[in-house]
């Protein structure tokens, strides 16, 4: 059996049918970068509540089209409204993209694993994101800040190629004007206007403050950047169990079955998408597996 | 007929001609019976009307990449191993519409495919096929997820069982544990036996069902010379099987050796064509397709097997994880013989020896995994 | 007479060096800061200092007739600036301007290569710590090459 007993999850809404897509409105749609847009979502008909833990993701259905997996990034208090920040890299999302508000669009979820934020509870907790990788971590950033008191140190390291390609830049300014955790942004690269960081997300991590062997660190981005930026806390003193990644993968049945999102012994849509870098260290360092 | 109820476990005879009795008491009770039968000169499993379809008297010649029938000089029913269909193609399909949809307004509607299920009698289920349902029972049954399509074919199937009276040229299921006895998973095991002008059926009872339907049927009871027969025969059977498979510590050999030399070396003759994962009875990735009517009204979404041998089976956007054909080839073998066994429990291979017979190049997953394990011994 | 010596020792970069080193090296120190947008070093100049950062932000800047200046990189609190005083001809490669206000610990160059001569000890855990410094930057640097947001 696998090695780590996988974490408690909540079901989808009807878990007896979960090949089912459920129709959702769209209520909003905000450009964030170029190509990156972020939907507000509600349920068609009035269903019930969505519920749904930080990590986890929804399968997004275009009509006729298709279906591909995307994080959930809304605050997970929040049981009315349906976040997603979506790329358009792809023909369902370039056809997600051209959806207006009150069209609709089906939904099927929450699948996957979740990020450990309750279960950190006492720990400092270190935020690593880079590109859209802060996506799949904005619930969890809403989950410690409305439980701030039950953790340490809060620093959230944010990386992006340039200023422009920054997700949800207005409340990343918010949340440096906070007195409760600290935010650290890096680009890649930037014009002289840009009055922060210029190098890559890990040169940012030497900087934090947070007691290693009491830390909880949550990274989510390319996969380079997560290599790096896994041997730079390691390189901190944080343990390996405690670090946790997102793994992305070919995702078509979202529930362990279809076979395409297999790493080892892993299914990512089942298994994962979060896992601890010790449970998957021996297959992250394996090529074409 | 007997006056006493037949039970779990019992052994009955019946005799050749009334194999047909008992098919007939399966149509009788409604199953649409599958089984295996001769198309355009292949050996395949389809729907029987009678016993008349059953192949009888032919035979099957396998090597690896090598399928040949022949006919035999008796007229047994079952007298060959099993062609490239595994009983897969009944409960898991190769297409299967999940459900459709229809524009309303800005939105539209999901309507659930709610087909009848199909009600199969798998005639002539082999001991390694029964582990390979088993396999995929744990797979699209027993995890988090359940597959109601496979469910509810699975719930429903009534099986035959025959125990193998000899081998076929790619079998390998005496070393996996999984042949060439039935020992669970049927209503009803059948073991063929002909002596001389005698021609009957030893027959196990394997569930309830299987008893119902048995009573149906003449017959008599087993004597222990029969039993002892028809257990000498498999026996026979197993001790000339040609290949063998040693899963000892096979996980953690194959986790061993994921850069192992072998692997580059196989994937200079696999084609990467996929045929080993389409005959292979526990394969079970499928795709996941959308389709729309040329309106644009109506939509449905499709599941169709897939192909781990596939560049686009891993693809995701920028490009495929496994681009190369030696970590797709790796993929599929540690699946079977190694992670299968951290995700479910079991191994994903049952000694079938189908994906060596119809591998166009002939490649042998036993002698791959000996040539691995004997790399160790030379260090 | 004020000793910058626990200034010295306060900085990531000289943490856990022996008393008498930082002794030294204090000899070669003076405190300096930057105003907002004001040149630490300039392209082509004489490189006479090198600079362990206390506080603010300095861009690393290649100026191009074109686009104007690029940053190539940003260093900030603890961090070690500017390393062509090492290699001659000791002239700055590229520039380097405040973003923020910015203080500074800065050192004579010519003044800590004396001391290091003169104590070979100190001259060996100096350049460890170069050492890291540059592994470090040539990392970072690497991975900016590769653009992991694009590949």
């Amino acid at each position: 059996m696998v090695p780590n007993a996988p974490v408690p999850r909540p079901h989808p809404a009807n878990p007896a049918v979960p090949m089912l897509t459920q129709p959702f409105q769209i209520r909003r749609v905000r450009q964030e970068t170029p190509d990156t847009f972020t939907l507000a979502l509600q349920p068609a008909w009035g269903a019930a509540p969505f519920c749904f833990l930080p990590g986890q993701f929804n399968m997004l259905y275009a009509f006729g089209v298709g279906e591909v997996p995307i994080s959930i990034s809304g605050d997970p208090a929040n049981t009315q409204t349906l976040v997603h920040t979506i790329r358009a890299v792809g023909t369902v999302t370039r056809a997600i993209q051209k959806l207006k508000p009150g069209q609709v669009l089906g939904v099927r979820g929450p699948f996957g694993s979740h990020w450990p934020v309750a279960e950190a509870a006492g720990h400092d907790m270190v935020i690593v994101v880079g590109g859209l990788g802060l996506a799949p971590l904005r619930p969890a950033i809403y989950q410690i800040l409305a439980h701030r008191a039950e953790y340490g140190n809060f620093e959230l390291i944010v990386g992006a190629r340039t200023p422009g390609d920054l997700l949800y830049y207005k409340e990343l300014e918010q949340w440096r004007g906070r007195f409760d955790f600290r935010v650290h942004v890096a680009v890649d690269s930037a014009g002289p206007e840009w009055r922060n960081n210029v190098g890559v997300v890990t040169t940012l991590i030497p900087r934090a403050r947070f007691d290693p062997w009491h830390t909880t660190a949550l990274v989510c981005g390319p996969g380079v950047m997560m290599r790096f930026t896994v041997q730079e806390l390691l390189q901190r003193g944080i343990k390996p169990e405690n670090i946790y990644v997102s793994m992305e993968r070919n995702m078509q049945c979202g529930i362990g079955l279809c076979g395409h999102c297999q790493l080892g012994p892993y299914f990512i849509c089942k298994d994962g998408p979060v896992f601890a870098f010790d449970q998957i260290e021996k297959w992250f360092a394996l090529r074409e597996i | 007929m007997p006056q006493v109820a037949l039970a779990l476990g019992d052994k009955l005879v019946i005799t050749a001609p009334h194999l047909e009795d008992l098919l007939q008491a399966l149509q009788q009770r409604g199953f649409t019976l599958i089984g295996p039968t001769l198309h355009q000169g292949d050996l395949v499993y389809d729907e029987l009307a009678s016993v008349a379809d059953l192949p009888r008297g032919w035979t099957d010649e396998q090597e690896a990449g090598v399928f040949r029938l022949k006919p035999r000089e008796d007229q047994v029913f079952f007298g060959f191993a099993m062609g490239q269909h595994s009983w897969k193609a009944f409960l898991l399909p190769p297409r299967t519409k999940l459900w459709q949809a229809e524009r309303q307004g800005h939105g539209f509607e999901i309507v659930p495919n709610q087909a009848e299920t199909p009600k199969f009698a798998f005639i002539g289920v082999r001991p390694c096929d029964l582990h390979a349902i088993a396999v995929q029972d744990r797979v699209l049954l027993e995890g988090l997820y359940v597959d109601p399509f496979y469910q509810a074919r699975r719930r429903s199937a009534f099986i035959v069982a025959v125990n193998c009276t000899r081998a076929g040229g790619t079998c390998f299921c005496a070393s996996m544990g999984t042949g060439p006895q039935a020992t669970s998973g049927f209503d009803l095991a059948l073991t063929e036996i002909l002596h001389g002008p005698e021609h009957y059926f030893l027959v196990e009872v394997g569930s309830n069902q299987g008893a119902e339907v048995l009573q149906e049927v003449p017959h008599k009871p087993a004597t222990a010379a029969v039993q002892l027969q028809a257990e000498n025969m498999v026996q026979e059977t197993a001790a000339h099987m040609g290949r063998r498979l040693d899963t000892v510590g096979i996980k953690e050999l194959l986790y061993r050796h994921y850069d192992h030399p072998r692997w580059e070396e196989v994937a200079s003759r696999c084609l990467t064509c996929g045929n080993c994962t389409l005959v292979c009875p526990t394969c079970f990735c499928h795709a996941i397709e959308d389709v729309t009517d040329l309106s644009g009204q109506q939509a449905e979404r499709w599941r169709r097997w897939d192909v781990c041998f596939n560049v686009d089976h891993s693809y995701i956007h920028g490009g495929s994880i496994r681009p190369s054909a030696k970590a797709r080839y790796r993929q599929w073998l540690t699946h079977k013989l190694a992670t299968w066994i951290d995700q479910f429990g079991c191994l994903g291979c049952v000694g079938c020896g189908r994906c060596i017979t119809w591998c166009p190049v002939g490649i042998d997953i036993t002698a791959e995994v000996r040539a691995i394990r004997e790399s160790e011994k030379k260090e | 007479m004020e000793t910058l010596q626990p200034i010295l020792a306060a900085h990531p970069f000289l943490s856990g060096l022996e008393s008498k080193h930082l002794e030294n090296l204090a000899e070669c120190a003076s405190l300096v800061s930057f105003n907002p947008g004001q040149m630490v070093y300039t392209e082509g100049q004489t490189a006479t200092h090198f600079y362990l950062i206390r506080y603010g932000r300095v861009a690393l800047e290649i100026h191009t007739a074109r686009r104007g200046a690029i940053t190539l990189a940003t260093v900030g609190e603890g961090d070690f600036l500017g390393w062509s005083w090492i290699v001659s001809p000791h002239r700055w490669h590229i520039d380097a301007r405040a973003i923020d206000l910015t203080r500074a610990i800065a050192f004579d160059f010519s003044c800590v290569l004396r001391h290091c001569e003169a104590d070979h000890d100190l001259g060996y855990e100096f350049m460890k710590r170069f050492a890291v410094v540059l592994a470090q930057s040539l990392r970072f640097l690497k991975l900016q090459l590769v653009d992991v947001y694009g590949a």
